[in-house]
């Protein structure tokens, strides 16, 4: 077990490095060029890890966090799709986003504790 | 220049991000990962809004990434704070390598 | 009527906020939607008025911003660390920490702050006796009295000038 766990961790650290070479510092000026996509895909990444959670979770409240996570992720996402097509309304989207997955995470919080919506 | 540090910035975010993820994959329980989780990838997407911001300059969207900075710092911790409590009075239990657990034993 | 003025200000600058270029038509409709919130919600979100008039309590919050900010990036790092290690070095647990600060406001910053800082992650709240219970990431003493200095202290200072 503590070996897979080894194996696990050294593939995380080389996936980073990956995706870290894939940002040269000569190309920083990237949103007129297609360099963007390489954003997107990272923030796919935590999306699909986050589904993997989502997947696995032994127990309903591991699934709550990753739920709360993901909205968490959206907000991100919504900024950087303000900045590639530079039309605003896509923040507002965001702090829509925000707040109704905040008053999610509370109605899943009070659904676990386990007494019901009145008090 | 501005918008290279802003763009820095947005590359810090996302890599607190994925960080953040590979967390909620990586650790034990329910509360380990409500650790990573609520402090990278909050502190992550703030680090991109504020990119935005910079970026973009004092304007619409600029404005409006700096309110929503505002209610991820204020909103994010008091949902993982909701849910760390739901998930402890339904009965989750910690690692079983964990030190001590205060809270069960005043619950009684 | 203070606490309907403090409100009104609140809401009409999130407005301002909402529809950035400031134009005539905006700041009429919100002149309207912020007195209709305040007449409607009134005495709801703010109990002392007093405080918003003394203006050592602003210079505090100046103060607590960078410092919060400071110890939140010291939070990501210490806990990207953590979780790139392969050996995985927590140690968990749950701790008991007491605080003097009595108002709701305070109490809800001191947790959200605690929250956002190293290895700390605030799980309840007992207003009455003010007890705070805590999940550490990594334990490194059960005494309810080092815990408090270790953790609580330094926030307590500067929230009980801006808000008790």
């Amino acid at each position: 077990m503590r070996y897979i766990r080894y194996f696990l961790g050294l593939l995380f650290i080389i996936t980073i490095l990956i995706f870290i070479s894939f940002f040269p510092i000569s190309s920083l000026l990237w949103w007129q060029s297609g360099a963007l996509s390489r954003c997107f895909f990272v923030l796919l990444l935590c999306f699909a890890l986050c589904l993997l959670r989502l997947m696995l979770g032994p127990t309903p409240a591991d699934r709550a966090v990753a739920i709360d996570t993901l909205g968490i992720l959206i907000v991100g996402f919504c900024a950087l799709l303000s900045i590639h097509t530079g039309r605003d309304w896509y923040l507002d989207i965001a702090i829509a986003w925000a707040l109704q997955s905040f008053i999610g995470a509370l109605a899943i919080a009070k659904y676990l504790e386990g007494r019901g919506f009145d008090d | 220049m501005i918008e290279i540090i802003g763009i820095i910035f947005i590359i810090i975010g996302l890599l607190f991000n994925l960080l953040g993820c590979i967390g909620l994959n990586r650790l034990p329980d329910v509360y380990s990962r409500l650790q990573a989780t609520t402090k990278c990838v909050t502190l992550g997407t703030c680090s991109i809004l504020f990119g935005a911001f910079l970026i973009k300059g004092i304007s619409t969207t600029g404005v409006k990434a700096l309110l929503t900075i505002v209610f991820l710092l204020l909103t994010s911790p008091v949902a993982a704070h909701a849910v760390a409590r739901g998930a402890h009075k339904s009965g989750v239990k910690l690692w079983e390598k964990s030190v001590c657990d205060q809270y069960a034993e005043d619950d009684k | 009527m203070g606490k309907r003025l403090v409100l009104f200000i609140f809401s009409f600058l999130t407005w301002l906020i909402l529809t950035w270029p400031v134009d005539l038509q905006h700041i009429i409709v919100g002149l309207a939607v912020a007195v209709f919130i305040a007449a409607v919600s009134g005495g709801l979100f703010i109990q002392r008025v007093h405080h918003f008039r003394q203006p050592t309590r602003y210079l505090w919050f100046c103060y607590y911003i960078p410092v919060f900010l400071w110890e939140c990036l010291k939070a990501n790092i210490d806990v990207a660390l953590r979780v790139l290690n392969p050996r995985l070095p927590i140690n968990p647990g749950i701790v008991k920490v007491r605080t003097t600060l009595k108002s709701d406001t305070g109490l809800t910053f001191l947790a959200n702050s605690i929250t956002l800082t190293p290895g700390t992650f605030c799980i309840d709240i007992n207003a009455k006796e003010g007890i705070l219970y805590i999940h550490w990431l990594n334990v490194l003493t059960k005494d309810t009295e080092q815990a408090t200095q270790l953790i609580v202290t330094k926030f307590e200072n500067i929230l009980k000038r801006i808000f008790e």
